[in-house]
């Protein structure tokens, strides 16, 4: 208990998000081996953590980096499609293993690299060329994948842009990439154990960045960018190395989403703006700048669509309105100082709980 | 070889000469004062000289090197730290924060470092913590070292805006009117602290104020602005009884 005292405030947080998390894992598990989890749970249970991933990403660029990123969705599209072509394309050679963790090194990689290109020419400029150019780059991605055709067979790679006819390929040959249809057979190897210590890893990796010497000076260059330049901080070099970290965490997110399922497709549904803006809604209603709470909102927001499925076509509105609620609960004025009143802050329910420990 | 030469300086914005033949030449440890009414480019010329805005004509030479045009980050590096007029606190962070943002530059170590919090990382931040209140100490301000930077009142915010400045060890620094909005026994305490600042940190000093008090009270020579150019120059008791300079800024 002391131990835990001396930690500063933003380390208990992470140290009591790590073991909600953990908690809830094992809630899970336990709930899944007995059989009472519905198939319809245990399919989200991946994807839950995948998008809480993406959040926690795009919280790193918005709360931290302070600019407006509307294509993280495409960041995940990249890392689903390279890591899930790798895996196709090595299904024979490399064992499962070894090759699951270089297809997680590679998604996430080129989820980076995406992301250190697009941030050269815009993160020079202020204001909002990021949101305008991530909104385009998350459409560009998805129509791009949506036109390859990919083929391997005895004489090697065929590559199209135009039909999986013209790829001209022998009749033992089999489709890696297949415009619209994407990819189909990936090896479904995100289980949900990996899911969750990935979701530690990301949400430790963001804390101690951001309580770094350069995560002090990404806050510094939001708080003010000509102070931050006065006192000499390199600006364009840290917004680089910011944004290019929240690009690889949403990469990751999607290398766990690709092997989680039998036929990767790049829809509007999934990787494309409607998604962007799904996980900018996590982020917001979680709290900007804050990480758990990017994780709360997602693992919330994509279960209660879910779980109100009985209710056929009122259940988007149910869904629209809870949504409107917490946002109000959450920020809106007068509603805040009801809370504050009647001691229902964050920080004092938190304290309530401290009280009882020590007791 | 004096530690600021500045030569015809000058800037224009559009049709507008903002600032013409500006000559400054300060020697290593003075404290210099740059006065004159509002609107006659003083800001203007600390935002040449820090590189926020890029002169169209002139050089500025700081120890010798030529630092005309150079990036903010680099004149930074070379050796110049400055305040600003209305406070640029990094308010969202603490206040040992902001000055660790200012040792920035002494101290290294790397993202991944920071990431992986590699033994490297609390060795660094240790050191860091204990130069960071070191600082801050000279201030008072050691005691408020964890409590948000924009929740400091405002007399103590300059004083941290300052310590930030001189966390970058800076062999010049540029104060923009340290003692805007301060009473009169505020303004007496910043004194003896910019007194104390330059004993401590061996510092050359460069300010702007209004306050004659303070002006009068510390300041061994004076530039006086007006219109954009340079009204009269000097040890201060000459220039203050310059009557070009009564007529102009203090009022016969």
């Amino acid at each position: 208990m002391n131990l835990y005292k001396n930690l500063n405030k933003s380390t208990q947080k992470l140290l009591v998000t790590i073991g909600v998390i953990v908690v809830l894992y094992i809630v899970m598990s336990v709930m899944e081996s007995t059989g009472n989890l519905s198939s319809l749970m245990k399919g989200l249970l991946v994807p839950v953590c995948a998008y809480s991933l993406v959040a926690v990403g795009l919280n790193l660029c918005v709360g931290y980096l302070g600019e407006l990123s509307l294509g993280h969705a495409g960041f995940m599209c990249v890392g689903a499609f390279s890591s899930a072509f790798f895996s196709r394309v090595f299904q024979e050679t490399i064992p499962d293993v070894p090759r699951f963790i270089l297809a997680l090194v590679i998604g996430t990689a080129m989820a980076a690299l995406f992301g250190f290109l697009i941030a050269i020419p815009v993160l020079r400029l202020r204001g909002d060329y990021l949101a305008i150019v991530t909104l385009a780059f998350g459409e560009i991605i998805k129509n791009v994948i949506n036109v390859m055709y990919i083929g391997k067979d005895s004489k090697g790679v065929h590559f199209s842009i135009k039909d999986q006819l013209s790829l001209g390929m022998d009749i033992d040959g089999k489709m890696l990439i297949n415009g619209p249809q994407g990819i189909t057979g990936t090896p479904r190897q995100s289980t949900f154990t990996i899911a969750v210590l990935l979701l530690i890893l990301a949400l430790v990796v963001t804390h101690n960045f951001v309580n770094s010497r350069t995560g002090r000076a990404v806050k510094a260059i939001r708080d003010n960018q000509i102070a931050a330049e006065t006192v000499g901080l390199p600006v364009t070099k840290y917004k680089l190395v910011a944004f290019t970290i929240s690009a690889a965490i949403a990469g990751l997110g999607g290398v766990l989403y690709a092997h989680n399922i039998n036929s990767l497709t790049a829809t509007t549904n999934n990787f494309g703006y409607n998604m962007s803006i799904m996980i900018l809604v996590y982020v917001v209603l979680g709290g900007i700048g804050n990480f758990s709470g990017s994780v709360i909102a997602a693992v919330v927001l994509t279960m209660l669509p879910e779980l109100l499925r009985g209710l056929s076509t009122y259940r988007m509105l149910i869904y629209s309105i809870v949504l409107i609620v917490l946002m109000l609960f959450n920020w809106a004025p007068a509603i805040l100082k009801w809370r504050d009143d009647h001691g229902l802050t964050t920080a004092a329910i938190l304290g309530k709980f401290k009280k009882k420990e020590v007791q | 070889m004096s530690l600021l030469e500045v030569t015809n300086l000058g800037i224009s914005f559009g049709g507008l000469r903002a600032v013409d033949e500006f000559n400054l030449s300060i020697e290593q440890g003075e404290l210099y004062g740059l006065i004159g009414p509002n609107g006659a480019g003083k800001t203007t010329v600390f935002n040449m000289l820090t590189g926020i805005y890029k002169p169209t004509d002139g050089m500025i030479y700081l120890d010798g090197k030529n630092v005309t045009g150079k990036k903010t980050a680099d004149i930074n590096k070379a050796g110049v730290a400055r305040t600003f007029q209305n406070i640029r606190l990094f308010g969202d962070q603490s206040v040992l924060d902001n000055v660790k943002i200012g040792l920035h530059n002494s101290f290294e170590y790397g993202t991944a470092t920071g990431i992986f919090r590699l033994p490297k990382y609390f060795a660094t931040e240790k050191e860091m913590d204990k130069k960071a209140l070191e600082i801050l100490s000279v201030f008072g301000l050691d005691s408020s070292a964890d409590i948000l930077a924009s929740n400091l009142p405002y007399g103590k915010q300059r004083e941290l805006e300052i310590a930030r400045a001189l966390a970058t060890n800076p062999k010049l620094l540029l104060l923009d009117e340290p003692a805007a909005g301060m009473n009169p026994n505020e303004t007496r305490d910043l004194m003896n602290t910019i007194a104390l600042i330059r004993k401590e940190f061996g510092v050359t000093i460069l300010l702007i104020e209004h306050d004659m008090k303070l002006v009068s009270g510390i300041c061994e020579k004076l530039t006086v602005l007006n219109f954009g150019r340079v009204l009269a120059q000097g040890k201060t008791s000459d220039v203050l009884n310059d009557p070009e300079v009564i007529k102009a800024y203090l009022g016969e």
